[in-house]
């Protein structure tokens, strides 16, 4: 059987997607980036066969000359795999480790517009990350308690390395962990929303990449957009899925 | 080039480590950016050679003029009319600002969020690297953004030649009497610097000089129309880079030489890159020699600029002056009608960019439009907003792009980029 291979080289995380000629999905796995990430992807490839391959992520250069494949940005592989996923949606959103991307598409799926986070990381999945570190929540902890907050904590910074002392010293001063969560997970919603409204402001959105397993995320972005928010089965995925079902040629 | 100009770096004051490595890092770049390209034409090895000499035979050069009693004026911006100079006997320089240099030290002056153009301006002073700066005897600091006009108060303080010219921000008749004023004014100070009157004969040479300089890069933009492009941006952009500091004369020619060059090629089918590749319009803020970042990674990522519409392209040469006048007063009048119409974004309102923005994605069948701005520089990322609302009406896809001369962001860039010509194809 033809097989055809996708893999999202991201900074925090690799992922490859094998689909058939059908794009039926055939395997899936993800391991850490780690220092040597052309290494990483080299052992994860060696576990699998495939006809075609297609690479995306921050590291698709490098892949592209170590493994003479073909390279298509995380914008169109995101819209991609999204519209797989949910075939009349017009706006993606994704949230990765490093950065944010938001993607208008035509009705046909064609990208029409996109915008990306700048280099810092506020926004990102790495400043959620960093502060349920800082609050001593594990990330899942950390989006649970946020949910459960009835209270919500204004938090004023949004560079990753003043709001982490911001959150340390609302600690100090004994604010509740719960409504600190929940003032973090807002801060990276208002940020999000100034960059989805300059693409579009009307219709389902799709939310991809490792922060749209964050239900607090979700939720918060369904209530302050007031557009539903579609969350594909496995949202760390889409992109190498994107990618393998171009690599399919579909 | 090394040995040769050691002396000649040396009494000029330079700082001889610094500027060789200021120099390997230049022709390292020169090397992989534009000697790696395939498909260049042949008459670009005249700019090969301008380039492996930048520091050595132009310096030489305008040494010579020097000792002949002609003065050397350096500028920042092209507003700065350079039929003036000319008719006074002195040549002037476009001093480039395209690499940061001497980071530290400049920002002992200058606060971190100042663009990198100024800083590059000051870095160059600062670290003693630019034989150019050092050759001037007069250096025009223009009245244009906010951040120029305050760092020119502290550019004096480690200059000594600076004179500053102020300049309209209003395109009123009150604006261009201001214009006119102010170049009178400079006249005045050019002739007390070479101690030679401008006349009707001098000015009248001196424009028809500039007007074929510009009238040879029009001709060059007008053949980047064709499909497949006959000439990439890279090269195009280098020739206007040295547009600013070359012989007028053998500048003119040579570009004269590209673009029969290039007619030839257009004849034939041929281009630099093949056809039916997404074509690309870059718009914004001046691309300074050396700063190639945003280009190199354009037409390496399977798409082709056809335009620039900035002070270093199109908006810079756009335009030429009358020069049929009978006194020096018309000529001048005809000066300032020609230099007042460049649609600089320090303007307020600055429609008629706009326009030329559309006029040139139609004319150079630009499929799409890169805006350009330097991080900090307001008056460029102000207009990026509405220039890319009114072209997005009118179906012509636009990228913004925010970045600095450091290398630090080259992968978002190059995804940005690489997103820009995927949604274009
Ligand atoms: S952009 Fe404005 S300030 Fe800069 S060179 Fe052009 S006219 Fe001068
Ligand atoms: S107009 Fe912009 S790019 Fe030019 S000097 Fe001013 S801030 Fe810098």
């Amino acid at each position: 059987m033809s097989s055809f291979a996708g893999v999202d080289i991201g900074s925090r995380s690799i992922e490859l997607v094998l689909v058939d000629a059908a794009g039926q999905i055939l395997q899936q796995m993800q391991a850490d980036t780690g220092f040597d990430p052309m290494a990483e992807a080299k052992r994860m490839l060696a576990e699998v066969e495939y006809q075609q391959i297609m690479a995306t992520g921050y590291g698709r250069n490098l892949f592209e000359i170590s493994f003479d494949a073909t390279t298509v940005t995380e914008i169109k592989a995101h819209a991609c795999g999204a519209r797989a996923c949910f075939p009349t949606a017009e706006t993606v959103l994704d949230i990765g480790g490093q950065d944010s991307k938001a993607i208008a598409l035509f009705p046909n799926g064609k990208v029409k517009k996109f915008e990306m986070n700048d280099r810092c990381a506020a926004g990102t999945g790495k400043f959620l990350e960093i502060m349920a570190k800082a609050l001593g929540f594990s990330l899942s902890e950390f989006s649970e308690q946020a949910l459960a907050a009835t209270s919500d904590i204004n938090i004023s910074s949004m560079c990753t390395v003043f709001a982490e002392s911001e959150v340390t010293s609302l600690i100090g001063r004994g604010q509740s962990r719960q409504a600190i969560a929940r003032g973090l997970h807002q801060s990276v919603v208002r940020r999000v929303k100034t960059m989805l409204n300059r693409v579009s402001t009307e219709g389902d959105i799709v939310f991809t990449g490792g922060v749209a397993n964050n239900a607090c995320m979700v939720q918060f972005l369904a209530e302050t957009l007031q557009r539903q928010i579609l969350v594909p089965p496995q949202p760390q995925f889409i992109g190498a899925y994107g990618a393998a079902l171009l690599a399919a040629g579909l | 080039m090394s040995e040769q100009y050691q002396k000649m770096w040396t009494e000029l004051g330079l700082d001889l480590k610094a500027h060789d490595a200021l120099l390997g890092v230049l022709s390292e770049a020169y090397q992989k950016i534009f000697m790696a390209q395939d498909n260049r034409p042949q008459a670009m090895s005249y700019f090969d050679f301008v380039m492996s000499e930048v520091h050595g035979l132009r310096i030489k050069e305008l040494l010579d003029e020097k000792a002949a009693g002609r003065k050397i004026i350096g500028s920042y911006c092209v507003f700065v009319p350079e039929e003036i100079a000319l008719a006074a006997n002195a040549t002037l320089i476009g001093l480039c600002t395209g690499a940061d240099f001497a980071t530290e030290e400049v920002e002992k002056y200058l606060p971190r969020n100042t663009c990198a153009l100024i800083k590059s301006a000051f870095g160059f002073k600062l670290g003693r690297v630019c034989p150019y700066l050092e050759t001037t005897d007069m250096v025009v600091g223009e009245n244009t953004c906010d951040g120029k006009k305050k760092a020119y108060e502290s550019f004096k303080e480690i200059i000594n030649n600076l004179y500053v010219m102020d300049l309209p921000q209003v395109k009123s008749a009150n604006g261009k009497a201001l214009l006119k004023a102010e170049y009178v004014r400079f006249k005045e100070a050019v002739e007390q610097l070479t101690g030679v009157k401008v006349t009707v004969e001098s000015l009248k040479a001196a424009i028809k000089l500039v007007n074929a300089k510009r009238a040879a890069m029009l001709r060059l933009y007008q053949l980047r129309a064709a499909d497949p492009a006959p000439i990439s941006g890279l090269d195009a952009l280098l020739a206007n880079q040295v547009f600013f500091y070359d012989n007028p004369e053998r500048f003119t020619a040579s570009v004269n030489k590209i673009c029969d060059e290039l007619e030839q090629r257009i004849k034939e089918n041929t281009g630099a890159f093949p056809a039916k590749l997404p074509r690309i319009l870059v718009s914004g803020c001046p691309q300074a020699m050396p700063n190639w970042k945003l280009p190199a990674i354009i037409e390496t990522s399977g798409a082709v600029i056809v335009g620039e519409e900035s002070c270093v392209g199109e908006r810079g040469v756009r335009n030429l002056v009358d020069g049929s006048g009978d006194s020096v007063d018309e000529m001048l009048d005809a000066i300032v009608e020609r230099y007042f119409q460049v649609d600089c974004a320090i303007f307020t309102p600055n429609c008629d960019r706009l326009q030329h923005i559309e006029q040139m994605a139609k004319a150079y069948h630009a499929d799409g439009v890169i805006h350009y701005g330097l991080q900090f520089c307001t008056p460029y990322l102000m207009e990026s907003m509405p220039v890319q609302k009114a072209l997005e009406q009118k179906n012509i896809p636009c990228l913004r792009i925010e970045t600095d001369y450091s290398m630090e962001d080259m992968g978002q860039l190059k995804t940005r980029v690489e997103a820009f010509i995927e949604q274009l194809k």
